[in-house]
C-alpha cells in the first residue's frame, strides 16, 4: 500500500524526479529526534550533571553534529537519490569549505593570542 | 542507425547534428529549481560560517562587560528553540498535505508553522531589547558585537522566511496547488528547515558554549 503511493508520484515525461517526497513517517522521526537531542544538552547545561565545563562542551558539540545530520536526513531529505547525488555533493563542498574557516580562524586567532606583546594585567579582558 | 553515411554526403545539417545534440529533450519547467536553490542555501551556508568564525575568535571580548553567563536566559533560549522546532514539524506537515493535493489542509499548516516563527521572532526581539535596554547593545564589546550580527543575520533570515511564507500562502490561496507553488513551497521548506540546522549551530555554540565559559 505505502509502496504503492510512493511509486505513484509525479514523473514527469522527462522521468526526473525534481526534488523529494516527504512522509509523515520522516517528520515524525526527525521531530522526536531533535527534541532528544536538543532537550539533554540543555539539561547538561542547565544542571551541570557533568560537573565538567570541558566534558560538557564536548558532549553538547556532539549533540549538536549529531542533531544537524538527522535534520540533514529527514527534514532536507539529504540523500545520494535526489538531484542524482548533486545536492549531497554542493552540501559536502560547503561543509568542507566551513571546517576549513571555523578550524582556520580558530587556531589562527588562537595563536595570534599566545604571540602577542605581554600587556599589563588592567587590559585583560578588553574588547 | 539506417543506411551508414560516409561524411562527405552529410548535408549541413546531418553534419552540425553530428556534432552537436540540435534535439535536446524538453526538461519540464523549474526541473532544476531545486538543486539551484539548494546551491543558494550552500552560499548562505559560509555567511553564517563567518559569523560563527568571527563570533568564535571575538566571543570572549567582554571589554571589561558582562558575559553570557549573566546575559543569557537559558529557559528563554530553550523556548525559543521548541518554537523553531514545531514550526520545523508543521512545516513538514503543510508539505505533506500539499503532496496529497489538500490546499486547505496545505494553508492550515502554513499559517501555523507562521504563527510559530513570529512567536520565535517575539522571544528573540524582546531578549534583543532588554540586552540593549539594560546597556548591553551591539556597541559594549566585540562579544555582544559579534552576538548581534550571528544572531540577528539569523532572525532577519526567519523574517524574511516568514514574509516569503505570507507570500506563498497568498498564492496558494488564489491559485490553488500549481506545480509552480508546489515548487515553490519546496524551496521554502529548504529554506525554513535550512535556518532550523544554523539555529542548533546558535544554540550550541552561542548560548550552551557561553555559560561554559
Amino acid at each position: 500500500m505505502a509502496d504503492h503511493a510512493h511509486n505513484d508520484h509525479g514523473h514527469g515525461d522527462h522521468g526526473h524526479d525534481s526534488g523529494f517526497h516527504a512522509s509523515m513517517k520522516d517528520y515524525v522521526i526527525g521531530f522526536v529526534l531533535s527534541v532528544i537531542l536538543t532537550a539533554i544538552p540543555f539539561w547538561l547545561v542547565m544542571t551541570g550533571a557533568l560537573h565538567s565545563p570541558a566534558a560538557t562542551g564536548l558532549v553538547i558539540m556532539g549533540f549538536a553534529a549529531v542533531q544537524i545530520v538527522v535534520h540533514m536526513i529527514y527534514f532536507l531529505h539529504m540523500s545520494p537519490k535526489v538531484e542524482g547525488g548533486q545536492n549531497l555533493l554542493a552540501l559536502i563542498f560547503t561543509l568542507i569549505i566551513v571546517l576549513i574557516v571555523l578550524s582556520g580562524s580558530m587556531w589562527v586567532m588562537f595563536h595570534l593570542n599566545q604571540n602577542m606583546m605581554p600587556m599589563p594585567a588592567t587590559m585583560d579582558g578588553m574588547g | 542507425m539506417s543506411t551508414p553515411k560516409t561524411h562527405l554526403n552529410k548535408t549541413g545539417d546531418e553534419l552540425v547534428a553530428s556534432y552537436y545534440d540540435l534535439h535536446e529533450h524538453a526538461h519540464p519547467d523549474g526541473y532544476s529549481t531545486n538543486l539551484g536553490f539548494w546551491i543558494y542555501l550552500m552560499s548562505d551556508c559560509l555567511i553564517f560560517a563567518m559569523l560563527f568564525a568571527t563570533f568564535g575568535v571575538l566571543g570572549g571580548n567582554y571589554a571589561g562587560g558582562e558575559g553570557p553567563k549573566t546575559l543569557f536566559n537559558l529557559p528563554l533560549v530553550a523556548l525559543n528553540t521548541s518554537m523553531l522546532l514545531f514550526s520545523s514539524i508543521t512545516y513538514g506537515f503543510s508539505m505533506i498535505a500539499m503532496q496529497s493535493g489538500k490546499k486547505n489542509a496545505t494553508l492550515i499548516w502554513l499559517f501555523i508553522t507562521l504563527l510559530f516563527g513570529l512567536a520565535f521572532l517575539s522571544i528573540e526581539l524582546t531578549e534583543f531589547h532588554e540586552l540593549i535596554e539594560t546597556g548591553n547593545g551591539p556597541q559594549r564589546s566585540a562579544f555582544l558585537s559579534s552576538f548581534f550580527t550571528l544572531v540577528g543575520t539569523h532572525g532577519l533570515h526567519v523574517t524574511f522566511g516568514s514574509i516569503w511564507l505570507v507570500t506563498l500562502m497568498v498564492q496558494v490561496g488564489r491559485f490553488g496547488l500549481t506545480a509552480a507553488n508546489q515548487r515553490r513551497l519546496q524551496c521554502l521548506s529548504l529554506f525554513w528547515h535550512f535556518l532550523d540546522v544554523v539555529w542548533i549551530g546558535v544554540f550550541t555554540f552561542v548560548y550552551l558554549m557561553g555559560m561554559l565559559r
